[in-house]
């Protein structure tokens, strides 16, 4: 397959070939986004976030047909869970999203997290950068079901929705503080159960905490699986981008995700020189028994180990 | 480079069986598998359309309704009009033997029918999947 001219053209089966070769960390990939780069950019990217189960799939299989009756193109990159234990996973999101699958306009991808443990998958990036030169108008990332300290997901959305629901335990510190400070808007899902304006006014009193004077994340009550209050909290997500344009902390979210993107690039790169550096010689694995012998202590070995690298130049 | 291989598991037509299609999805997973588990009720254009923008190496249906002789070649030939002809096609469950030959000559690579071990399954992937 030539997966450039398939890109070119458009076409999904070249896109999804290309964002297997990113996950696989195959060089070529990089070159084809390098080539492409003049067409990133007009995506937008919008987070879904929550804690297990709350319907974040469901969530995103209704925005998506949302965003398609106003003829726009849509991606779906869905992240789940690796097991640490045998580095297989079992991918789920799809089984909400089926009648999205035979949709031209549509492009859905979902991603085992491979030992990422921010809440997405390190080729998340990279997947998104693929969907943007395919002509995609939004790109939603559903995250893991989150909980502890999830939030790589502010590092690449522009709009990060929250989506809980009603019973998470009494009160909303079940989910650490941390993971309701990047909800740019909230839902509470499931709102067809009980206790659903009971967790509404917590999330809310929860913000009044937070002070935010300029902007306030707005808090909806929706029922996902019934498709109702969906446009109001389309609504909502649009509300939060224009706040953002307006207030420049659009550019502003989008040039610290670049300086993030960088940084890890170029700490991707690194380790992969050592590891090559490894192949030519035991430097790291000689260090080790070093600092195991107490014969140096770690921070001279790294030391030693940047000079070697520098030594050798263009591993 | 340690590439896991990337498997949908599907369920086509009407049939609710699915705990065969679980277990073996489990199963997959346990052996280091990336598995796409799309759910009940797909129709073979839904399934070929997914296992195209999951770029998996190969789609391994379940049965056990007794409309296989149908819908596992209808996914054959969807798969190979979108250009996934390199797609490995494997299907399991209630499948009676003679119906096998037939479905293998579809294209269907082989089919794995009550009582078979998840690990031959697993191994039958590993050898025959097209690409490395
Ligand atoms: C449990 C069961 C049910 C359960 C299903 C629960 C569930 N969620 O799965 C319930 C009670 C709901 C049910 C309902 C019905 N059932 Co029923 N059911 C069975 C039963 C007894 C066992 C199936 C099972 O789960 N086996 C355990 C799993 C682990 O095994 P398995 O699915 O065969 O999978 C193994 C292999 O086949 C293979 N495999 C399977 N799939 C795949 C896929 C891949 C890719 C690979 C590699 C391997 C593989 O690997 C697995 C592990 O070895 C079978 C009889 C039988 N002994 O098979 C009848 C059977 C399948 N049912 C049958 C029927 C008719 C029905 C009903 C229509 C009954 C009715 N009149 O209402 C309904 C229809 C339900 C529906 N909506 O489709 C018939 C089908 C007849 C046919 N094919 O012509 C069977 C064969 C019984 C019979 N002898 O008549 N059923
Ligand atoms: N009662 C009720 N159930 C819903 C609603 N929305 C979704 N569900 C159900 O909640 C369950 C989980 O939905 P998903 O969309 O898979 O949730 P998720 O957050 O994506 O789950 P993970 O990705 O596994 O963390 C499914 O059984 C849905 O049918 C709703 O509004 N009300
Ligand atoms: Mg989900």
């Amino acid at each position: 397959m030539d997966i450039r001219a398939g890109i070119a053209a458009g076409n999904k089966r070249a896109a999804a070939r290309l964002i297997t070769m990113i996950e696989n960390g195959e060089p070529e990939a990089v070159e084809i986004i390098k080539e492409n780069y003049d067409k990133i950019g007009t995506a937008r990217i919008i987070g879904v976030t929550g804690p297990p189960g709350a319907g974040k799939s469901t969530v995103t299989d209704k925005l998506a047909k949302l965003l398609r009756k106003q003829g726009k193109k849509v991606a779906i990159i869905a992240v789940d869970p690796t097991s640490p234990f045998s580095g297989g996973a079992i991918l789920g999101d799809r089984i909400r999203m089926s009648d999205l699958n035979t949709d031209e306009g549509v492009f859905i991808r979902s991603m085992g997290t491979r030992g990422a443990l921010g809440g997405l998958s390190k080729s998340v990036n990279g997947a998104i950068k693929v969907m943007d030169i395919l002509g995609c108008d939004y790109i939603f990332v559903e995250t893991v079901g989150v909980g502890q300290s999830e939030i790589d997901i502010v590092k690449v959305a522009d709009t990060v929705l929250m989506v809980m629901v009603p019973g998470l335990g009494d009160d909303i510190q079940a989910i650490k503080a941390g993971i309701m400070e990047i909800g740019d808007v909230f839902a509470v899902n499931k709102s067809d159960r009980e206790g659903a304006e009971k967790t509404a006014t917590e999330i809310e009193l929860m913000l009044d905490l937070n002070g935010n004077t300029e902007y306030r994340p707005p808090v909806k009550n929706i029922i996902a699986k019934d498709n109702k209050g969906i446009e109001e909290l389309w609504e909502a997500i649009e509300k939060h981008h224009e706040y953002m344009i307006s207030s420049g902390n659009f550019n502003k979210r989008r040039q610290k995700a670049i300086e993030t993107e960088i940084l890890e690039i170029f700490k991707q790169n690194l380790l992969d020189k050592i590891e090559r550096l490894e192949k030519k010689g035991e430097y790291l694995s000689d260090l080790t028994k070093k600092v195991f012998n107490k014969q140096i202590d770690p921070y001279t070995a790294a030391q030693e180990l940047s000079s070697i690298l520098s030594k050798e130049g263009g591993i | 480079m340690n590439r896991p291989i990337r498997v949908l598991v599907a369920k086509p037509g009407l049939d609710g069986h699915d705990r065969g299609a679980k277990v073996v999805a489990r199963a997959m997973r346990d052996a280091g598998m990336e598995v796409i588990y799309t759910g009940l009720r797909q129709t073979p254009e839904q399934i070929a359309e997914a296992a195209i923008q999951e770029d998996v190496d190969c789609v391994a249906m379940s049965i056990l309704s007794g409309a296989h002789n149908y819908l596992f070649p209808k996914v054959v030939q969807l798969l190979k009009e979108k250009g996934g002809e390199d797609i490995l096609v494997i299907g399991g469950g209630v499948i009676p033997e003679e119906d096998i030959p037939g479905l293998k000559e579809a294209g269907i690579a082989e089919i794995f029918t009550p009582g078979t071990p998840t690990s031959v399954t697993i191994e039958f992937i590993k050898n025959n999947i097209k690409r490395n």
